[in-house]
Parts: C-alpha cells; sequence; structure tokens
C-alpha cells in the first residue's frame, strides 16, 4: 500500500513560504522559521493568509503534494491542483453513473451502507466500553434501528428513498451522540447539528474535522483519477466536491466524530479554547486550534486492519484506499464499491 | 500497409512496460497512472545525463548524437533515442548537413544491470525499426549501456525480434483503441512494480464485493 507521508499545517499568520532547492522553507519577514523537504510531505495546509511563491506552487504540483489555503477558522478557501491525473475514459465513466439514477444509487447506497454499519458500531461499542456511564437501554434501541434500515439499503434503486432513510438515520443518531461525550459535560454537549456558524464547541470541533476530512478526501480522489465534483448522492452544484461528500458519509462517524469525541473525553481541548462571538457563533482559538491539527496528525499514524482488504493500513491513508477502490469499481474490476466497514 | 496518424502514435518506451506486465502499460499508458518508486527515480537520474538535445558530438568516424526524436508510420509509435551513434560506413546513407555515409546505431541507457527478460530489448528494437524507416537503411544491431556496471553490451537484432516487437505493438494498439485496460496476472514481478499500489494487483483475486457486505451485515 502507498505509504502515509506528512502534511504540514501552517498555522501561523503572516508567514510566506517558499522554495528553495528540494526544501519548503516558511518565512516570516524574510526571517526563515523553518525547512522541510518536500519529499517527506503529502500535502500543506495553510491557516491565514499566508503566500506562497508560484516556484513552491509548481513543485507541489509536479511532485502531486498537494496545496491548500484555509481562513484562519478553518473554512476552505482554495487549493492548487496541477495537472489532471487519471485518464478521461474513468472520468466519463464516473459521469455516466452519476447522470444514471439507478447506477448511482447502486453506489450510494453502499457508501450510506457504510455511515450506517459505522455509526452502529461507534454505538455499539460505547455501550461496551462504557457500560456503567451509558444508557444501554436508550442506545440498544437505536443501533437496532440503524440495524434494521441497512437491510433496506441493500435493495434500494431510487435516490430520493435513500435520503430519506439516511436522513432519519442520522436523526437516530444524532440523538445519543451527546451520551457518547463523557468529560467535562458542563462545557462540550450537543443538541443537534448546527454548520453556519456552529453555535456549541462540539459543532465547532465536528466542522473543522469535516473540513479536515473533505480535504484528505478531495486530493485522494483527484490522485485516482476521479473528479472530486462530480457525485452519486449529492448533486451537482457548482463549487460544491459533491464526490468527496459522498465518500465522507462512511468516514464521518469513524473517522471525525470518533476523533472529536477522543478529544474530548481525553481532555486535549478545554472550556476555554473556544470563544464566543457576538451572533453566538462559536470560535476555536489558534492554541486550540494547533492542539487539534497535531491530533489529527496523530491519528492518521494509528494503524488500523482495512476490513476488504485485510491488509493494515494508518487510518490517513483510508480516504485514498476508498477512492481507489471506487475508481477500481468504476473501471470495472469490482462488482459493488466497497465501503470502509469498521467494528 | 496501413498509415497510422500522428496523433494516434503509441509511446515507443510503452513496449517495454507491455512486455513487463500488460496492465502496468495500460495503467501509464490508457489511464496516466504514474507513481515512482526508487528505481523509476534512479532511471530518471540517469536519463538526465542522456537527455540533452543540444549536445552534439563529433570525433573522427563517429557523430553522437542525444535525446533524438523518432517514429515509425509503419508501426505507428514514437518516441526518444537516449544516443545515436553514427557511424561512417561506406554500406551506411547520407544525412542531413553531413559529408559522406553513415549507420545509426542506438545506445539506450539503462539503470541497473542487464536483465534476464527481454522487456528492455523489446525497446531497443522497436527503436531501431524506427530508425531503419525513417533513414532507409538497415541496423544489425544496437547497445544498452548499463549504469550499475558501466558498461555497454551488444544487441544484433533479429528478424525474429522484429517480428515480437510488430506482434506486441499490435496487441497494444488493440487494447489502446478500446481503452481497455487488462486484469492483473500477479506474480513476483509485482514487487518491483512502481506501480503496485495503484494496482492493486490482489484486489481481483478477493472475495465478491457483495459477499463481503452480505456478511457483514448479517453478523
Amino acid at each position: 500500500m502507498k505509504k502515509l507521508l506528512n502534511t504540514l499545517f501552517v498555522t501561523l499568520p503572516d508567514t510566506y513560504l517558499g522554495l528553495d532547492g528540494e526544501n519548503i522553507v516558511v518565512k516570516q519577514e524574510e526571517e526563515i522559521l523553518a525547512r522541510y523537504p518536500l519529499h517527506n510531505l503529502e500535502a500543506v495546509c495553510t491557516f491565514g493568509y499566508a503566500g506562497v511563491s508560484p516556484a513552491l506552487m509548481g513543485a507541489c504540483a509536479s511532485r502531486n503534494v498537494s496545496l491548500t489555503f484555509m481562513t484562519r477558522t478553518g473554512r476552505f478557501l482554495a487549493r492548487v491542483i496541477g495537472e489532471d491525473r487519471g485518464n478521461v475514459v474513468l472520468r466519463k465513466e464516473q459521469y455516466r453513473i452519476s447522470d444514471d439514477e439507478v447506477r448511482s444509487a447502486r453506489v450510494a447506497r453502499n457508501m450510506i451502507t457504510g455511515k450506517l454499519y459505522n455509526n452502529k458500531w461507534i454505538l455499539e461499542r460505547a455501550t461496551r466500553d462504557y457500560a456503567l456511564r451509558i444508557d444501554t437501554e436508550r442506545i440498544k434501541k437505536v443501533t437496532e434501528s440503524l440495524g434494521e434500515t441497512m437491510k433496506l439499503l441493500r435493495e434500494v434503486e431510487q435516490l430520493d428513498i435513500l435520503r430519506g432513510l439516511e436522513g432519519s438515520a442520522a436523526v437516530q443518531y444524532n440523538s445519543v451522540f451527546d451520551d457518547l461525550i463523557l468529560q467535562q459535560k458542563e462545557s462540550f454537549y450537543f443538541y443537534g447539528r448546527s454548520r453556519r456558524p456552529p453555535l456549541d464547541k462540539v459543532n465547532a470541533l465536528l466542522s473543522f474535522a469535516y473540513t479536515l476530512l473533505a480535504n484528505d478526501m478531495k486530493s485522494a480522489l483527484e490522485s485516482v483519477g476521479l473528479d472530486a465534483y462530480v457525485g452519486f448522492l449529492h448533486r451537482d452544484r457548482p463549487g460544491r466536491a459533491s464526490l468527496a461528500l459522498d465518500m465522507m458519509e462512511e468516514l464521518r462517524g469513524v473517522y471525525a466524530d470518533r476523533f472529536v469525541l477522543s478529544l474530548i473525553n481525553k481532555k486535549v481541548v478545554n472550556d476555554k479554547g473556544f470563544y464566543v462571538k457576538e451572533n453566538l457563533a462559536v470560535i476555536m482559538d489558534d492554541e486550540t486550534r494547533k492542539k487539534v491539527l497535531k491530533a489529527w496528525q496523530e491519528r492518521k499514524q494509528e494503524k488500523i486492519m482495512h476490513p476488504y482488504l485485510n491488509e493494515k493500513i494508518p487510518w490517513g491513508l483510508v480516504p485514498y484506499t476508498q477512492a481507489l477502490l471506487l475508481a477500481r469499481y468504476i473501471r470495472g474490476d469490482l462488482d459493488e464499491y466497497p465501503p470502509f466497514l469498521w467494528k | 500497409m496501413k498509415d497510422y496518424n500522428e496523433e494516434d502514435y503509441l509511446l515507443l518506451s510503452g513496449i517495454q512496460h507491455f512486455n513487463f506486465c500488460r496492465r502496468q502499460w495500460a495503467l501509464i499508458h490508457i489511464e496516466q497512472q504514474w507513481e515512482d518508486n526508487v528505481r523509476t527515480i534512479e532511471g530518471d537520474h540517469l536519463h538526465r545525463k542522456a537527455d540533452q538535445p543540444a549536445l552534439r558530438e563529433k570525433r573522427g568516424d563517429k557523430l553522437v548524437v542525444r535525446a533524438l526524436p523518432v517514429q515509425s508510420r509503419e508501426l505507428g509509435i514514437t518516441g526518444i533515442c537516449d544516443v545515436v551513434e553514427f557511424i561512417r560506413d561506406p554500406s551506411g546513407v547520407s544525412l542531413a548537413g553531413e559529408e559522406g555515409l553513415y549507420l545509426p546505431f542506438p545506445v539506450e541507457y539503462k539503470r541497473g544491470k542487464p536483465k534476464r527478460n527481454d522487456s528492455d530489448h523489446s525497446q531497443l528494437v522497436a527503436q531501431v525499426m524506427c530508425l531503419e524507416e525513417m533513414l532507409v537503411c538497415d541496423i544489425p544491431k544496437a547497445y544498452f549501456y548499463y549504469d550499475e556496471i558501466k558498461h555497454r553490451i551488444e544487441v544484433i537484432i533479429t528478424a525474429a525480434d522484429r517480428e515480437r516487437v510488430k506482434a506486441s505493438i499490435q496487441e497494444m494498439r488493440h487494447y489502446f483503441e478500446r481503452n481497455h485496460t487488462p486484469k492483473a496476472k500477479a506474480g513476483p514481478h509485482c514487487l518491483s512494480c512502481s506501480l503496485n499500489n495503484i494496482c492493486v494487483p490482489d484486489i481481483l483475486n478477493k472475495r465478491s464485493v457483495s459477499s463481503y457486505i452480505e456478511s457483514r451485515l448479517n453478523e
């Protein structure tokens, strides 16, 4: 399997990134703060208004290092993409599937199956690991219902029905998500998902984790030659990476939600690391964002057994592996798209 | 004889990939996938030395030309010869801008040492065939220069070699026209293939995805 390399997150504002030989250099007012060999990096992600030299952009593009610009609060701004990878034949087949409701639904239902399966096992695990702290009865009801929905999903060939089943499963899962927060309950709670803006700390963390995952997913799809903007469940909307969002469905819970829960439950983040704006929008401070990014990098290095490939890979390669498997399915090597079914 | 459109020419360098593994060739030349490993980086580095199109040396009876673009209309292939040595020879052909008669001999630069299989060999044969067609001459031999042993090896080009190359190119064209990536024949050569993790040869031996999903859902 491909090797997982590092992502360089530049969180210090007003820094400029340049190229020096085979190195990326981080500068602030002409002073060089740090220097990293480019061949060790898979991605560079900058927060704040850091500039990047055209030479570095070129070097990143030619070495297939993704370069992403975010706002200081972690909202996606832009990405530098090199020459298109992959072939038009693969992408055209992707478009054909996308244009065909039934074929789209057959792929999308597997992704949603993955989402429900993983969410079910997040809950099952919690009842096992924290039986004394968790209302097992309440959770069991949800996991049973998720199990039932999954069986229905297997035959679905209409996207509307799929969305309906997915929506009701999400309501169920969200209804017990707060139960999984076992520490710092007075400051971290989950009543429901709020996005623009996030209205509580948990939502602020979730939004940030989803952005990071979406970036990894977009890069992964592009590196296997697929078009991240043409999806199956999510329909085309200019500027929206629909396929990346589709692919994220099965990973949101198992990758991002669990990550956020562990930040809170292991007290990596705390109450003080956030501030509330006048309109109640909750924003992470720089220190907390740094901690989250560090933990994110560490999580990516942790190894798991890939359930379909039966191969040990780091978590960070899961988006790439799933993108590769999707490309293999579209190309006709596989009978179905194999979702990442974690337990 | 069929003349191919220049746009539909296949890359000469692909013959080596094709003979190494049909799927590797298709991934690179049809699907445009590429990933470097240490071997390919070494190869690039080595070719940087040879790839100096402006460098031209003349020593006595020898004219050495680097990075020479070649093609064959008949085969429908195009590529670049690392080095072509033109040797003054009464049985040779005249060259534009040169006095006298010359015979061309391609020299292909390779990392490592001579290999057992003939995947490199056919690439050299194809170069010879391109030069023969372009210069209207017969080239009996060519050379490999192996970086690890710092030596060149002479290769005699036979009629059977030429037939094999023709057959390979025909097969390549067949896949190319259908945009078809053949399935992998996994084997020991997969270990040295830089595209291993794009190809995932084992995937085709796995159980079906539907049984994977069913068994997980029924746990």
